[in-house]
């Protein structure tokens, strides 16, 4: 049988891609903030997932005004980085686990969550940048990423994005869907985005630590409460981008802990998290959760 | 019964809804156009040209033309499309979201580097923060203007 034995939350900065492939990580303004994912990549190293569950939102990449879903899983064999204006991004291509995502679709939709399933797609840095900070800097012409990665984009640019509490929930649907599949997997889900952050307008560069701090305690002892907050609450105290951090309620509701909107068991380990201001606009959150 | 839209009360911020989207659809949709290399020389060797192939108003077309992402936005833009045109530019989202304050790259960054502006005074439209529009433009642009 399939299981979640973790999840990760992190921002998921351009800058931060764009200072791995130019090897500034050690530069003064990058170095502490790569230290903080230090204890990450060790950590990555020894508990290497057979597959990651990868909740992240494109940026008009893979979808323009076209087509805008809410919430679409990725059941290809690859997804090729995208070029974003300043080329793709010099990482590996990231292989898919079709068998597994399309189980995970097909059981998520028979409990009422309408997913949009995606054949071909390209990723853009909302899923590149967590890689390459959870797993370093990869040479795609003879490395690979550690394991294959089911990508599942969340429409987090036209409002309204899906709320805190859907987020939740399909988090719970996504559990039960990888605890029925009958392959023995170690399963990663990651929350990205955020933290605060917002890119327009004259209030561009606002960042609330004291907020970012309770949401992210909240998140962690009381999912609960935190998937009540109201979009507008993201937006005024976390800026406009801020509203990525829904997201991390996708990740927070697949834990053990919580069923049918409940804490029902053992809260999970934090094994690491860690703050820091700014990766060029943005405020940086990390936490790593392992099942109790 | 109208939609409700409690974000309209939140200074110096426009949230791109299905209003704006409709609004600036082509705006967004030539940007987009400029992932591709191609497009983007095409773009640079003439940018007139290229922006009248597309269905956009002249407004766009000049708020486009003078790289003015604020202007750009109230005719619908949204940040991660106009990021292309940065991206073509060769500019890097700092600049491009501190472009948008008034103030000048050093001081958008310094801003940054000492923690990044401010909630205070910044949530509501009618109080004093920095980002309310009875103090804008910010840093180097006010001081031009004055």
């Amino acid at each position: 049988m399939a299981k979640i034995t973790a999840s990760v939350y992190t921002s998921h900065v351009p800058a931060i891609g764009a200072a791995m492939d130019l090897g500034k990580t050690q530069d003064d303004y990058w170095k502490p903030l790569f230290a903080g994912y230090d204890f990450s990549k060790q950590w990555m190293k020894a508990h290497q997932p057979d597959v990651i569950v990868l909740v992240y939102n494109d940026h008009a990449t893979a979808f323009s005004l076209d087509m805008i879903p809410t919430f679409a899983i990725g059941t290809a064999a690859e997804y090729p980085p995208a070029d974003e204006g300043w080329g793709p991004r010099p990482v590996p291509v990231v292989k898919g686990h079709q068998a597994l995502a399309s189980h995970i679709a097909q059981s998520v939709i028979q409990q009422d969550f309408d997913l949009t399933i995606v054949n071909k797609m390209e990723v853009d840095h909302g899923l590149t940048v967590p890689l390459s900070l959870m797993c370093g800097s990869l040479d795609p012409a003879h490395e690979a990423w550690p394991c294959p990665v089911i990508p599942l984009a969340v429409n987090v640019v036209q409002y309204p994005v899906p709320s805190g509490q859907r987020c939740l929930d399909l988090g719970q649907a996504i559990r039960r869907a990888i605890e029925c599949y009958d392959e023995d997997l170690n399963v990663h889900i990651w929350g990205t985005g955020g933290m605060s952050h917002q890119l327009q307008g004259a209030r561009a560069g606002l960042i609330n630590r004291a907020w970012d701090k309770a949401w992210l305690d909240q998140l962690i002892h009381d999912p609960v409460a935190c998937a009540r907050v109201p979009h507008i609450d993201y937006v005024r105290e976390a800026g406009s981008e801020g509203i990525e951090l829904v997201m991390w309620l996708i990740a927070r509701g697949a834990m053990s802990d919580i069923d049918q909107g409940q804490v029902i068991g053992k809260p999970p380990r934090l094994l690491h998290r860690f703050y820091h201001v700014p990766a060029s606009n943005t405020a940086v959150g990390h936490v790593i959760l392992e099942n109790a | 019964m109208a939609l409700d839209k409690p974000y309209k009360d939140v200074p110096g911020t426009i949230i791109f809804d299905a209003e704006q989207s409709r609004k600036g659809y082509w705006l967004n949709q030539f940007c987009m156009s400029l992932m591709q290399a191609h497009n983007r020389d095409r773009f640079k060797l003439n940018e007139r040209a290229y922006l009248d192939e597309w269905a956009m108003s002249e407004e766009q077309k000049q708020a486009v033309l003078a790289r003015d992402l604020n202007w750009c936005m109230r005719t619908g833009g949204n940040i991660y499309f106009l990021a292309k045109i940065g991206a073509t530019d060769g500019k890097s989202f700092q600049q491009m979201a501190g472009s948008m304050t008034g103030m000048s790259e050093d001081e958008y960054r310094a801003m940054m580097m000492a923690g990044g502006r401010s909630i205070d005074g910044n949530r509501y439209i009618g109080e004093d923060g920095d980002a309310q529009a009875h103090r804008q433009p910010q840093g180097a642009g006010q001081r031009k203007g004055r």
